[in-house]
């Protein structure tokens, strides 16, 4: 089978704070959807390949709640939650995501899922938060593990202007 | 430490006016009031924006006592657009992981889809 290569883009608007991030799939909008929504196919590949996820709520409709929790060697790495706020397959999903080691935040995230000819599907989500500020430490954490070496790697650069 | 400073460069960059100040450096050095001549405000408000810029470590001064043409560190910044790109790079390692996944939905559901077709004709 001829594989297409797609590559993410990602947006940084300099007007609001927020993230847009594009990708296409080889394969038809409902099956993408249902990747997204189905609890047990979405913890096969959201987390990072070196952690599992645990869903530990999963209510994919209008008004449900989620949780879900990252682990490695059974140790808890990080935990999000959040709400769906509307689930309209297989077009549009929009849910909030709070990362609990930044409990005040939280990113207000509309995925659209858009037809493409082929059977393809391309998928646009939008997080919005509440500052440019916020914005960017997500940009450079990733909301993820290895915080610590961005931070350490800016401490050496300002350092080094001293 | 480290957390305190990367703060600062965020906080500094929060601002809309020190971001546009900050665009308008990467086209080249400026003095302060070459920076403040488009805005409705004081040369004084100008320098503080600068001032919280340099404190970011994101500018500096040139030494030329007259001008002391403001410069913008573009390193900062190129840590930056490392840091989008590593964010970049994580989003799409995790969505080839999808696209594994619906292959094997693929072969799943093919299977029945075929039959459905059949079923039709």
């Amino acid at each position: 089978m001829t594989k297409t290569k797609h590559e993410t883009s990602i947006i940084a608007s300099d007007k609001v704070p927020t993230i847009t991030i594009i990708r296409e799939f080889d394969a038809p909008r409902e099956r993408v959807f249902r990747a997204w929504t189905d609890p047990e196919l979405y913890a096969q590949w959201v987390g990072p390949r070196s952690v599992s996820t645990q869903i530990k709520k999963w209510s994919a409709r209008t008004g449900g709640e989620w949780a879900m929790a990252n682990y490695r060697d059974g140790e808890e790495l990080a935990s999000f939650f959040g709400s769906f706020h509307e689930v309209r397959a297989p077009e549009r999903l929009v849910w909030t995501f709070t990362w609990e080691g930044a409990p005040d935040g939280v990113s207000l995230e509309t995925m659209t899922f858009e037809e493409l000819p082929g059977g393809r599907t391309r998928v646009t989500g939008v997080s919005v938060v509440e500052s440019f500020e916020i914005r960017d430490q997500i940009l450079a954490s990733g909301m993820e593990v290895g915080v610590n070496e961005g931070y350490e790697k800016l401490d050496e650069l300002l350092a080094s202007q001293a | 430490m480290a957390r305190d400073r990367l703060s600062r460069v965020f906080a500094a960059l929060a601002d809309p006016t020190r971001r546009d100040l900050v665009a308008r450096l990467s086209e080249g050095d400026a003095t302060v009031s070459e920076l403040a001549a488009p805005y409705d405000v004081s040369v004084q408000a100008v320098s503080k924006h600068l001032r919280v810029l340099e404190e970011a470590g994101l500018v500096t001064r040139g030494r030329d006592a007259q001008r002391r043409p403001v410069h913008l560190e573009a390193e900062v910044f190129d840590l930056m657009t490392k840091w989008i790109e590593r964010y970049r790079a994580r989003a799409e390692e995790r969505f080839r992981r999808l696209d594994e996944l619906l292959d094997r939905m693929a072969e799943q559901e093919e299977p029945r889809s075929r039959h459905d077709r059949e079923d039709v004709a």
